[in-house]
């Protein structure tokens, strides 16, 4: 990351309490953002990676607590008063969630959600959130933006609804954009085009962090990539030397584990054996360790250290050569 | 919406037509009419008051004529309280049960509805299993027990209210009948609400409106009440029938002037046209209070809204 960071995300910790006691989702994770990037956060289901970043702006389900640290331009958000939450998040930072069809009030018309952010606040007048929502609309692509602010959610496909709600995030004109899963409820032609206006997202100099698991979407959109396991970030890289030649054995076989369309379709995909460790099974080691085909004695007994070299960071007892950042 | 509404309206002649035809054959089958009282009649009397009433006619021709009463909206003599039409004697006792009716289910909501939303917003705290306790009493203590108790307590005791009767204006009287018929509605309404105010808050358009920086009040005002009273309204319609049913008990108790003892007394005295009057108004009643709620839904769903 060049240039100083938006969001400085120290150690934190998201636990959940749950029937059968306490979950700890995030186990220290650190990641910045930098002012203009585009981080993707990577991961696959339950490595943390969405509760890490609703952890930061204090939208944890009633079950969660946080702690540990994560600062946006300055200020210390874990553990902030609602206050200072609620100036933060839908001001400074937009939200954009997964599930567009169950993201937006059902019976709230689109105009009355588009305008509440800024009207509560208020930044504008109603003619005003009005004339905004028209444009940002026009720019996510929406046809007859008019039309639209008078009709409810469910008038609309799921691509549609997904435009809305990036234009809603945008209303405040943030300086950083989460996205948690975009695209991942929407078929594959939709998902390119919600996509191309998440890139569009960019433009002004905005921040833009994308949380996925689909390394495709990655490849397309990502300045740095920071890979998520086990509720750690275990790889930070730059996407090109990532893609290139991965330190972390977990980052190597998923990549190896994507579909390429050249090559030989004979060989059958490659697969992660095991399964993610379920969060009472975490040992002292290495989390990754009972599915690492590098695994040592080492990798079971300790943390791994972290080794940083750069750009790139990456938690592990051997890293692979090539990637430059061994020990 | 307009023209949804004359719809449904229409679809409601035939549901109607079933519950009266079943009435009225049931009410024959039951041994017994309206004459046999308890010095028995000369034969040629009752023949003669047979054929005053049309029930010397046979079964099916008696309710061909009902129904072209009916369909006049003339539901007949009473057999029983001669002088009287059965109209004349709902329109005598409706004011009475509407006006309890009415008021019990305003309290039940008006208290109903907070008192969910405290319960919810407070989950597990002293405020929640307070007003879950207490509600869970209420409903499970009849209304035929909480009414002699209440008019013990306020009227013979503390002698603040009347112990019963009715005095047209008169607020004391409908105290009592008023909270002993709402008390296990304000019950299910907050049991009701605090559930689905619960469920609400987890969803995903709540996250949403959080992470738009919104104040919580708004967040529950703007986002989450309307549909946490989606349960609260299908609730209305079933509510609003065992108000008028319930109301049999407590206007018994409270000795008032309502159209429940009509029905009672109708029934042991085999007045069918009394009878059949309570029960063609009472099911109309109920099937409009439940079309409202129908249309009720569509100003809470858009996605139900019917054009």
């Amino acid at each position: 990351m060049a240039g100083r960071a938006l969001l400085d995300v120290r150690g934190l910790e998201v636990e959940f309490d749950t029937p059968r006691g306490v979950v700890r989702a995030v186990r220290g994770a650190s990641l910045e953002v930098g002012e203009g990037e585009c981080l993707a956060v990577v991961g696959e289901s339950g490595s943390g990676k969405s509760q890490c970043f609703l952890a930061c702006l204090g939208l944890l389900a009633a079950q969660g607590r946080a702690s540990g640290s994560a600062c946006f331009d300055g200020r210390e958000l874990v553990a902030a008063p609602r206050g200072l939450l609620d100036e933060v998040r839908g001001g400074p930072v937009g939200f954009v969630f997964q599930d567009p069809m169950n993201a937006l009030t059902p019976h709230l018309t689109l105009g009355r959600q588009l305008g509440e952010a800024v009207l509560e606040r208020g930044l504008m007048s109603a003619e005003a959130a009005r004339k905004r929502s028209l444009e940002l609309l026009a720019r996510v692509g929406l046809p007859e933006p008019e039309a639209r602010l008078r009709q409810y959610p469910h008038e609309l496909s799921g691509g549609q609804r997904q435009r809305v709600a990036i234009a809603m995030a945008l209303m405040t004109d943030p300086r950083l954009v989460i996205a948690d899963e975009p695209t991942t409820a929407l078929d594959v032609t939709v998902q390119a085009q919600v996509l191309e206006v998440l890139r569009d997202v960019r433009r002004d100099g905005r921040s833009l962090v994308m949380i996925t698991h689909d390394l495709g979407v990655v490849a397309g959109i990502a300045d740095r990539v920071a890979v998520m396991y086990a509720g750690r970030v275990v790889e930070v890289a730059p996407v090109e030397a990532l893609f290139a030649s991965p330190a972390h054995p977990y980052t190597a076989a998923l990549l190896a584990s994507v579909p390429r369309l050249s090559g030989d379709v004979a060989t059958s995909l490659a697969g992660i054996e095991g399964q993610p460790p379920r969060p009472g099974e975490i040992g002292a080691g290495c989390s990754f360790a009972p599915r690492c085909t590098q695994a040592r004695d080492a990798c079971r007994t300790r943390m791994p250290p972290s080794h940083a070299n750069g750009e790139r960071r990456v938690e592990c007892v051997a890293p692979l050569t090539g990637a430059g950042v061994s020990p | 919406m307009l023209g949804y509404a004359l719809r449904r309206l229409l679809g409601l002649v035939p549901t109607l037509f079933l519950i009266v035809a079943a009435a009225f054959f049931l009410m024959r089958a039951a041994p017994g009419g309206p004459f046999d009282a308890e010095q028995t009649l000369p034969p040629e009397i009752e023949a003669n008051l047979q054929a005053a009433y049309g029930l010397d006619q046979p079964v099916h021709v008696q309710f061909g004529q009902y129904l072209a009463g009916l369909v006049r909206g003339d539901l007949g003599p009473s057999f029983r309280m001669k002088d009287f039409t059965v109209a004349e004697l709902i329109a005598r006792g409706l004011p009475v049960t509407l006006t309890i009716g009415v008021a019990a289910l305003v309290l039940a909501l008006a208290m109903g509805v907070p008192l969910g939303m405290v319960a919810a917003l407070r989950q597990n705290g002293w405020a929640d299993h307070a007003v879950m306790g207490v509600a869970l009493a209420g409903i499970a203590v009849p209304n035929f027990v909480v009414a002699p108790v209440l008019a013990l307590v306020f009227g013979v005791h503390l002698g603040w209210l009347p112990v019963g009767g009715w005095e047209r204006g008169s607020l004391a009287h409908a105290v009592l009948p008023v909270v002993t018929l709402a008390l296990p509605f304000v019950a299910y309404v907050a049991r009701l609400t605090r559930g689905s105010l619960l469920e609400v808050l987890q969803s995903p358009f709540i996250r949403t409106a959080r992470a738009k920086g919104l104040p919580p009040g708004v967040i529950l005002r703007r986002h989450a009440l309307r549909p946490a009273l989606m349960p609260v309204v299908s609730f209305l319609g079933p509510a609003a029938a065992a108000l008028l049913t319930g109301s049999l008990v407590v206007e018994q108790v409270y000795g008032l002037p309502g159209v429940g003892r009509y029905f009672v007394q109708g029934a042991i005295n085999r007045d069918y046209t009394l009878v059949m009057g309570m029960v063609v108004f009472y099911a109309a009643l109920i099937l409009l209070l439940n079309l409202a709620v129908d249309l009720l839904y569509g100003w809470l769903d858009p996605r139900i809204r019917h054009d």
